[in-house]
């Protein structure tokens, strides 16, 4: 074990899977000398050399359809969008070029080597363009999987398995974390499961749900509504698409409340999708509506970033609105 | 590694425009109409059995063409996309490659695909989105496919193919592969924003690949002066820093050659080619096309004299390699072939209602079984809305 912190966890599983790969790329804009503007490819063009791990054109469509090439080739690209604000220029090369690269063909091709890394998400002051978890946009399109780690260790073992998977994967890092999340990781290889949530803290009154940087908040309302006496089971989603609804309706069931917070708009989030299964699936075990803690339908603001996140005082609220329902 | 911008040009000291007037493109022609070849014109590498194997595509391409539009306008089929009088391009691009070279289409390059050897059945099957199809019924008809015959599936978004293709070719080169990736588009497409992606990043990365411009003067009914104002695409090759060959597109010759001569130097260099085929569609965009509405009957006739297929075979009686009793057989065979094909194909079921929900991951999640199982007892509890699949799982 090494005390890391999430840039170098990632750091860390980039230079695993690199290494253990040939044919395993890393590129993007300013990640290859330089090591990316959060230098999470840091090192890896001086120990696999610039043919492996270099700087593109700053063009995002041109390089996940770079990226889309080298994958149907046989490669194994993880190509690196600078910040996911700007993953936008690559919608139509993601969405409808790798979601269905394979099923168009009918198996003939696929792009399930293709990971696509990129830091999401508020909290640094970002404004409108450094600052947008576009998570939602992803998870309406069949074909692709979308994972979101919490903290290094996670980070690491999603990432490996996002790199290995065998479909194209969008792996969206909580910048605000990279560096201000330090724990305990593995130096060893390890994969954590996609698909699968992960129960982090058990309790009896509520589900709370979340993901990436979300969790955190989440933990700390958790801890306000326990001085309260209230139990919070606290859920890590972690892969968007396809998700977990197993352990979720099963601790609904539990508990008869959820409450899901998401750093993105609240209409049409990824919470949406959520409520509307969940309700189907528990229907008969809801003590309570379903809270979305959610951002505002505005664009990320800047000097009022605070008052627009869903931070942990408004995900207590939202407890106590559901216990007292 | 380094910033500085190469230039040697005239430094001066009073404003002075460039335009694309400044760079004079040269094309390529070296077969004319009647079978000659021009004076000092260098032939491709090519003997007598490539080009046989090289007209008898061609003349499949254009039976398969005329019989597939008729098919669609009896109603047999949805839909289809002939390459009438632009043949030469696709068909002559696969002849100057090697079979283990990627072929990365956009839509109207089916003779590449002929040339490489996907059987009539294949086609059909793809056209009539029958259980048999490669792609297992799930794209338009014309959106073929084949792993083994290295021709990438198409896809109907334009210039996807191209950032792809340089993708695709510096995969090639780093595995020191014997290989280069050939991408077709048409000037139409070379406005779209993935062009520019592919191109730039092509000669910054410095990826083997062929880019084959179609340039056949028309994007459905808009004409190429509504296109773009530059000097075709040819052009824009020099601003990226590509080596660049405009060539006739309708000269079977000139295509073969230029195919030959950009895949030595992809390889040899490490190093992308931009080619630029001038041709004409003579046909409609597609069999939901009319080109009437916006073109002349004039215009047409002065590209249907330039006939490539027409142009071949008057080489190939100038070679002795072929006589006119051939031609006739060989059409008349190749009608007879696809008509039958047509009435097999039509005739095969649809594809499995499994199918639905394969390859949209490399195994189908809990949740899209979940949407199998309740379309599956929808279907068998309405049957006769739903006759392809009921009774059938």
């Amino acid at each position: 074990m090494a005390k890391m912190n999430m840039l170098q966890a990632i750091n860390n599983a980039l230079d695993i899977a690199m290494g253990e790969d040939d044919n395993t790329l890393c590129f993007g804009e300013d990640v290859g000398h330089f090591g990316g503007v959060f230098r999470a490819t840091s090192g890896l063009q001086d120990k696999y050399g610039k043919s492996r791990c270099f700087n593109t054109p700053l063009v995002e469509q041109g390089i996940i359809g770079f990226a889309n090439g080298l994958a149907a080739q046989g490669s194994r690209p993880i190509a690196e969008i600078q910040f996911a604000d700007y993953i936008f220029p690559a919608f139509d090369q993601i969405v409808n070029e790798a979601a269905k690269f394979r099923y168009r063909s009918g198996n003939e091709f696929d792009v399930g080597k293709l990971t696509i890394r990129s830091p999401y998400g508020g909290g640094i002051a970002g404004g409108l363009y450094h600052s947008q978890s576009p998570e939602a946009y992803f998870a309406h399109t069949p074909g692709l999987k979308v994972v979101i780690p919490r903290n290094p260790y996670q980070a690491k073992g999603l990432l490996l398995a996002s790199i290995r998977d065998d479909n194209p994967v969008i792996f969206f890092e909580p910048k605000r974390l990279y560096r201000s999340s330090v724990g305990e990781v593995p130096e060893e290889d390890y994969q954590l499961p996609i698909g699968k949530a992960e129960v982090v803290q058990t309790g009896s009154d509520i589900t709370l749900l979340a993901w990436g940087a979300q969790m955190e908040v989440l933990q700390k309302a958790a801890d306000l509504a326990a001085n309260d006496g209230v139990s919070c089971e606290v859920i890590d989603l972690r892969s968007i698409l396809p998700w977990d609804i197993e352990t979720i309706a099963n601790s609904v069931v539990k508990t008869g409340r959820l409450l899901v917070s998401q750093e993105a708009p609240l209409t049409a989030g990824f919470a949406s999708e959520i409520a509307a299964t969940i309700q189907e699936e528990c229907f008969l075990h809801l003590e309570s509506p379903i809270e979305r803690v959610c951002g505002l339908d505005t664009p990320y603001p800047l000097a009022l970033e605070k008052e627009y996140v869903s931070d942990h005082l408004k995900i207590y609220e939202a407890i106590k609105r559901s216990i007292n329902y | 590694m380094s910033s500085e911008l190469y230039n040697d040009g005239p430094v001066v000291h009073k404003p002075t425009f460039i335009d694309g007037t400044s760079v004079e493109i040269p094309e390529l022609k070296i077969l004319k109409q009647d079978g000659s070849t021009y004076e000092g014109a260098e032939l491709p590498d090519m003997d007598e059995s490539l080009a046989i194997k090289t007209y008898k595509t061609l003349a499949f391409h254009r039976v398969l063409d005329e019989r597939m539009v008729a098919s669609q306008r009896q109603g047999r089929l949805s839909f289809y996309m002939a390459a009438l009088g632009e043949e030469a391009a696709s068909v002559g691009g696969a002849a100057g490659l090697k079979p283990q070279d990627m072929i990365m289409s956009q839509y109207r390059e089916q003779g590449a695909l002929m040339f490489r050897g996907f059987s009539l059945e294949n086609f059909m099957n793809q056209m009539f989105s029958n259980e048999k199809d490669l792609g297992k019924g799930r794209q338009m008809p014309i959106h073929y496919g084949s792993s083994e015959l290295n021709y990438m599936t198409i896809s109907s978004p334009l210039g996807t193919q191209i950032p792809q293709a340089t993708g695709y070719a510096y995969g090639q080169k780093l595995q020191g592969l014997d290989e280069v990736t050939l991408c077709y588009f048409g000037e139409g497409a070379a406005s779209e924003g993935d062009f520019h992606a592919g191109l730039n990043m092509a000669a910054v990365h410095e990826a083997p690949v062929i880019f084959f411009c179609r340039n056949n003067g028309y994007a459905i009914s808009t004409p190429s002066d509504e296109q773009f104002k530059g000097n075709g695409i040819a052009s824009r090759g020099v601003g990226y820093g590509i080596k660049t060959l405009r060539i006739d597109g309708n000269d079977i010759l000139a295509v073969i050659k230029a195919t030959q001569i950009a895949r030595k130097y992809a390889l040899a260099e490490n190093a992308p080619v931009l080619i630029e085929a001038m041709s004409y569609r003579l046909g409609a965009h597609s069999t939901s096309d009319d080109p009437s509405g916006y073109r002349t009957r004039e215009e047409e006739a002065k590209w249907q004299a330039n006939d490539p297929i027409l142009r071949m075979k008057n080489w190939l009686l100038a070679q002795n390699w072929w006589d006119e009793d051939q031609e006739v057989a060989l059409f008349e065979k190749l009608r007879e072939k696809v008509l039958a094909a047509v009435k097999v194909s039509e005739k095969i079921s649809k594809p499995h209602i499994d199918t639905l929900i394969s390859d949209v991951y490399d195994e189908p999640s809990i949740q899209l079984k979940a949407q199998l199982e309740q379309v599956k007892a929808h279907v068998n509890k309405y049957p006769e809305a739903y006759p392809f699949t009921a009774g059938k799982f």
